[in-house]
């Protein structure tokens, strides 16, 4: 063969991928100005959403449908907010309330995870409880209450129990059905390159499943949040200062401006962590190529 | 050596003898491929076509071991196997270089080993400088090019390919031909080559075997002329081709 036809073949090769790959959209430099204006586009939607709600609050409350003793309007309760933020209470509160959820949200992922990987092994375990795991999570964790209190007493222990039981489920729940829907080729690719064993799981089954795990994790937050809010109303341990005690104690004194603030206070760790969540998710997904972002 | 046999123009890298592979059982049985005998010569690129039910993608996974023949055997002479597929499979977690990289961590080559490897292999499929890409930035070709040297990272010397080109547009599969017959001949492989495209089949094939459907058996096999490289919209293989059609048209009317 003559040398030119090689280097044909590559410059052919070459041009074929170059038509073939996309040019890339929007990766070119931006300037401040846009960048400014992608976050306001982001933005103001939300500030819009954060109006419209304190607008229809105040609207309720102009309209006189309760008293201002027992509901007051954002006028009040927004600056007993920003002080309340500023103690030193309601830090601690916070630390409690989070140190818990964290906790609680750790113990219920190695549970999880434990369960979850026992299920997708195991055909009979799958036909015992795989039925429960999808029950459990439709159960409202308050229930649980009244047992973890006999079996736990007033205690710390007792509010773990029910955030595992209702976190738990939704995070096997995740893992078994990422596990189950690992596609086909690529564990046919998997078993003709020999992956076996432990290798198999670290290296295909474990990060393919990952993006469904994580969804699994999201849906356990959630459900370990609320378990979390609801324990801290019903066992109250010893005066300990939480988010969930200042409520109650804000009840006691009839002080609806400071309950209104803790209620905003949970509304927002709520939206932060699930914005962590989304975050996570996105991030993983685009790194999967699952969406075409 | 005092034995003297005969010197066969090849030696037989695969010899798949008297096969059958039956699924299921009882009533429900169905028999994919029925006494099927094939002998695969070292450095052959062996085509394979068939119409629809003919045990195609049944009688590669019975060459890769990853099913077992019901009768007859199988024997690979302890020739390294190597597998693709229609999909390019890769792990789309991974980059270009990593999924690449899989086979050899299967076969505990040192992490330096690896790298040099996946180098040398990303040149071989002229993909240098894409290893950091992960495989949705790629085209379809791309991505067969990725998987055709993640097999090739088996240090496999046997490779099987079950229709590999069957989603990419004509001229792709065009230039793709052209590259696996160079890199075929660069690295002397053996290839068995499944494809439901008779063209694309006398285009590769040193030989083309024919096989019927349900259940699978050999009909026919026909030597392909013509020199290296062949192109696909020659006369030549316009008229292998013809014969061949006419042989697998009579096969599907039977099924009538």
């Amino acid at each position: 063969m003559p040398d030119t036809d090689v280097r044909d073949d590559r410059r052919r090769v070459r041009g074929l991928d170059a038509l073939e790959l996309q040019p890339r959209r929007g990766t070119g430099e931006r300037s401040a100005a846009e960048t400014a204006g992608r976050i306001w586009a982001a933005t103001w939607p939300k500030l819009a959403a954060v109006a419209l709600v304190l607008l229809a609050w105040q609207a309720v409350v102009w309209s006189g449908w309760r008293t201002e003793f027992v509901f007051p309007g954002p006028d009040r309760v927004l600056p007993t907010l920003f002080r309340e933020i500023t103690t030193p209470e309601f830090w601690e509160a916070v630390q409690v309330t989070m140190r818990r959820a964290l906790t609680g949200f750790a113990l219920a992922l190695v549970v999880g995870v434990i369960i979850g990987i026992a299920v997708s092994q195991f055909k009979p375990l799958r036909v015992a409880i795989g039925s429960l795991i999808t029950g459990l999570q439709t159960m409202p964790s308050i229930v649980w209450f009244p047992f973890a209190m006999l079996l736990y007493g007033i205690s710390e222990s007792a509010i773990m129990f029910v955030i595992v039981l209702g976190a738990a489920p939704s995070i096997a729940g995740g893992l078994t059905s990422g596990i189950d829907y690992v596609s086909p080729s690529l564990l046919r690719a998997g078993q003709v390159m020999g992956l076996r064993g432990v290798q198999r799981y670290t290296v295909l089954i474990i990060p393919a499943a990952l993006p469904m795990f994580v969804t699994g994790l999201k849906q356990g937050w959630a459900f370990a949040w609320r378990s979390l809010m609801a324990g801290e109303l019903l066992v109250i341990i010893n005066q300990q200062n939480s988010i969930g005690w200042a409520l109650s104690q804000a009840r006691q004194l009839n002080d609806a401006e400071r309950l209104l603030s803790y209620i905003i206070i949970v509304l927002v760790v709520g939206i932060v962590i699930d914005v962590f969540f989304n975050w996570a998710d996105r991030a993983l997904r685009r790194r999967w190529g699952i969406t075409g972002s | 050596m005092t034995t003297v046999t005969e010197t066969p123009a090849r030696t037989a890298a695969v010899e798949i003898q008297d096969i059958s592979k039956v699924f299921g059982h009882g009533k429900g049985a169905v028999t994919a491929i029925d006494g099927m005998s094939v002998t695969v010569g070292t450095g052959e690129f062996l085509a394979i076509v068939g119409a629809s039910g003919c045990g195609k993608s049944t009688l590669l996974s019975l060459v890769a071991g990853l099913e077992q023949p019901t009768t007859g055997s199988v024997d690979a002479g302890g020739h390294k196997v190597a597998m693709m597929f229609q999909e390019a499979a890769l792990f789309p977690w991974l980059t270009v270089g990593a999924n690449i990289e899989v086979p050899m961590k299967v076969n505990k080559v040192p992490r330096a080993e690896r790298r040099k490897r996946v180098a040398e292999l990303l040149d071989l499929v002229r993909l240098t400088g894409f290893d950091r890409k992960r495989p949705h930035e790629l085209s379809g070709g791309m991505r067969q090019r990725v998987a055709l040297a993640r097999a090739l990272a088996q240090d496999a010397d046997v490779l099987l390919m079950d229709e590999p080109f069957g989603a990419l547009d004509a001229m792709t599969r065009d230039i793709l031909h052209d590259e696996l017959e160079r890199i075929w001949r660069e690295k002397e492989l053996t290839i068995l080559f499944v494809t439901h495209n008779v063209r694309e089949a006398v285009r590769l094939g040193d030989r083309v075997v024919l096989l019927s459907s349900r259940p699978g058996r050999v009909i026919d096999a026909f030597p392909v002329e013509g020199e290296r490289p062949r192109r696909i919209d020659s006369v030549q293989i316009a008229e292998q081709a013809a014969t061949i059609t006419d042989r697998l048209r009579e096969e599907v009317s039977r099924h009538a």
